[in-house]
């Protein structure tokens, strides 16, 4: 039977020619310390890829990529296809893992100093290789063809519309027409299904290719400095004294954690369910609150919380700036440290973006800019604000509610937060300042004064004169008092 | 075999017979990849230079005037003028119908002016608001707070026997304007 086996294979080798040169590969020398838990990530990486790929083609086989079935396949996926929410949840958690194991191992690479020289163009690479996972992430979105993809491909043509004379035409070569429909759908299908796969074969095949072929980073020690004339040497000496083959030597701990990877995908995808869709793709239903997938809440904050001049040159001078940066980076420090330990700026670099991206993210969690659009309907005033207040006082407290004020502030911590918490205003605005606040608008409050009556305003005004804590004494502007006499501020004598 | 001359490799020597075929063979290829390349092009590209050739602006009805009471703000539906078989309800959109008095209207977009999301009207406040970045708009469309750098877009609109009627086969883009400097009309302002 052995015999067997073996005349087959060498049947195919004598043809094939492979045995040789993939046992090379796989008994190539690396670094002996270079067999880390640290270095599972790249592998974990192509893993995920693979398992993208596979469960990719699987929903391909019931998806079907039209403006009107789109969404109706989906659900068909989720509730009548057996295990098609379970290959579809796959899916989407792996490509929530996919996004977060290519940036995980790129700030690794990053801190190992392993785009240094020689390695400078498989970091380039790597570089376009994120470029395109995120492409895959937002692409997939839009296959998700739901309200949260329909509105999400809305801003994206605002965005692309920006671009100064080219806009207009971006945005019709985005969309596949004058508005997004079933050409956009096709075309992002297109995009993520043929496109963006194919570069992204190719260009793990080089990236992987450079990697055998210049050796893995080392493992970076403080003081051994990397110069271009002599690091080929040194490397290749380091392998040939220190070095052991990949297989079996190393690889044991990129098989684990890629098996582990696999099974928290799994777990995930099983527990959590799948991703949507949401409601139809259908623009005439507006009662909605559109949202971008987890990688790129980020975005959505800074759209939020740039200021409104900064947006569009931020918008599209930023990402060129970001990318060229990436880019870059291996030729402006090629050579030196290769140790984090030696590379403060680097490690700052790191955790600077890090946390910001990380506060974006939360706070695009619970979007304290956004209108809370159905406060002033669904959170009343507290009780304690109303009690023991006059029949004008309640009367402004149902101004307050109605006007819809409670939509942006918010009251004993419910309504939204776009404008500031009113619980002790009357601390921060005397009678004269709220009437102008509210009259007038300003500070990024819509004025309101062609929409109350003067009574609703003299109404409006004495409650919010009301909110302030017990024992603290309103604004009041003494200036006023002598100006007008005996005519007491009303509230100030609380 | 050995009558062919072998030649050296200098800028003197004539072109040989195979270096010719070679050159003729690559840019015969040249000639095939161009000849190919004006339709790719040009259907790659049709969604741009069809430009507003079918038929998108044509006027779209969206109902009598009689169903828009005048002072108030209502949504209004319709569907697109221009449809490919496989759009569905994405070709459905919705605009917002602020009768003034008359004959005289406002159609904004529900797009908001920032980044696309759809605005909604609340009546008590007169105020559009965007459940996106926070965008606020007056009863007239124009700015009042968030990010927006202009008011909300409007559609093109005239009434006729009664019936109002918009240009609106376009999604409308804060890049639009940019367009008018161009020299191409915006589809809405």
């Amino acid at each position: 039977m052995r015999m067997m086996i073996s005349s087959i294979g060498q049947w195919f080798d004598r043809r094939l020619q492979l045995a040789a040169p993939v046992r090379e590969i796989a008994e190539h020398p690396v670094p002996r310390n270079t067999a880390s838990w640290w270095y599972v990530f790249g592998s974990a990486a192509l893993v995920v890829f693979i398992l993208q790929f596979v469960t990719g083609i699987l929903l391909a086989l019931v998806y079907v990529p039209s403006g009107a079935e789109a969404w109706s396949s989906l659900q068909a996926l989720n509730h009548a296809v057996t295990l098609g929410w379970f290959i579809r949840a796959m899916h989407g958690w792996g490509s929530n893992f996919m996004v977060a194991i290519v940036l995980i191992h790129m700030v690794q690479v990053f801190l190992f100093g392993a785009y240094k020289f020689p390695r400078e163009l498989t970091w380039i690479l790597g570089v376009f290789l994120l470029l395109m996972t995120l492409g895959m992430a937002f692409s997939g979105q839009v296959l998700r063809f739901d309200q949260d993809a329909y509105w999400g491909l809305g801003i994206g043509a605002s965005i692309a519309s920006r671009v100064p004379i080219l806009g207009p035409a971006i945005v019709k070569l985005m969309l596949g027409g004058p508005i997004i429909a079933g050409a956009t759908l096709s075309r992002f299908f297109t995009l993520h299904v043929f496109v963006i796969p194919g570069l992204l074969i190719g260009f793990v095949c080089l990236h992987l290719l450079m990697v055998l072929k210049l050796g893995i980073n080392e493992w970076p020690m403080p003081g051994r400095v990397v110069k271009r004339a002599t690091y080929i040497n040194d490397y290749h000496e380091l392998t040939k004294k220190d070095g052991a083959p990949f297989v079996p030597y190393a690889v044991w701990k990129d098989m684990f954690f890629a098996a582990f990877i696999i099974l928290a995908v799994a777990a995930c995808a099983f527990y959590f369910g799948p991703f949507g869709p949401t409601g139809r793709p259908d623009p005439t239903i507006i009662q909605t609150v559109p949202k971008p997938d987890y990688f790129f809440l980020w975005l959505y904050a800074l759209l939020s919380l740039l200021p409104p001049s900064l947006e569009t040159p931020a918008l599209l001078i930023g990402p060129v700036v970001v990318i060229a940066g990436l880019l870059l980076l291996p030729f402006l420090s090629g050579e030196g440290e290769k140790s984090w330990k030696r590379r403060p700026i680097a490690v700052l670099t790191v955790m600077l973006i890090a946390i910001t991206l990380g506060t974006f993210t939360h706070l695009a969690g619970y979007t304290p800019w956004s209108p809370h659009m159905n406060a002033w309907s669904g959170d009343p005033v507290p009780d304690q604000f109303i009690h023991g207040t006059t029949a004008l006082e309640r009367q402004g407290a149902l101004v307050f509610q109605v006007k819809q004020c409670r939509n942006c502030h918010s009251l004993g911590e419910t309504g939204g937060q776009r404008g500031p918490s009113l619980d002790s205003v009357a601390v921060r605005l005397t009678q004269d300042q709220l009437i102008r606040q509210v009259i007038q608008g300003g500070g990024n409050m819509p004025a309101y004064g062609k929409n109350l009556s003067p009574a609703e305003t003299t109404a409006l005004v004495a409650f919010l004169e009301t909110l302030h804590p017990k024992g603290q004494a309103p604004a009041r502007d003494a200036a006023r008092d002598v100006a007008l006499g005996d005519q007491k501020q009303p509230g100030s004598e609380r | 075999m050995s009558t062919k001359p072998v030649l050296a490799p200098s800028s003197e020597t004539p072109i040989s017979r195979r270096g010719f075929f070679m050159k003729l063979g690559i840019l015969f290829n040249g000639l095939a990849a161009a000849v190919v390349a004006v339709p790719i092009v040009g259907f790659l590209f049709s969604s741009i230079t069809r430009g507003r050739g079918n038929g998108y602006l044509s006027w779209v009805q969206l109902g009598n005037v009689s169903e828009f009471p005048e002072g108030e703000t209502r949504l209004a539906t319709f569907r697109n003028p221009y449809v490919m078989p496989t759009d569905g309800t994405t070709a459905d959109t919705a605009c917002w119908v602020r009768h003034i008095a008359g004959e005289q209207f406002q159609i904004f977009a529900v797009n908001c002016a920032h980044l696309g999301c759809p605005v909604r009207w609340f009546q008590q406040s007169g105020l559009f608001m965007c459940p996106c970045h926070g965008g606020a708009y007056y009863r007239d469309g124009s700015r009042a707070s968030g990010p927006p750098e202009r008011g909300l877009f409007e559609y093109p609109y005239k009434v006729e026997n009664g019936v109002i009627a918009i240009q609106a086969g376009e999604l409308p883009t804060p890049g639009a304007a940019i367009a008018a400097l161009t020299g191409e009309k915006p589809p809405c302002a």
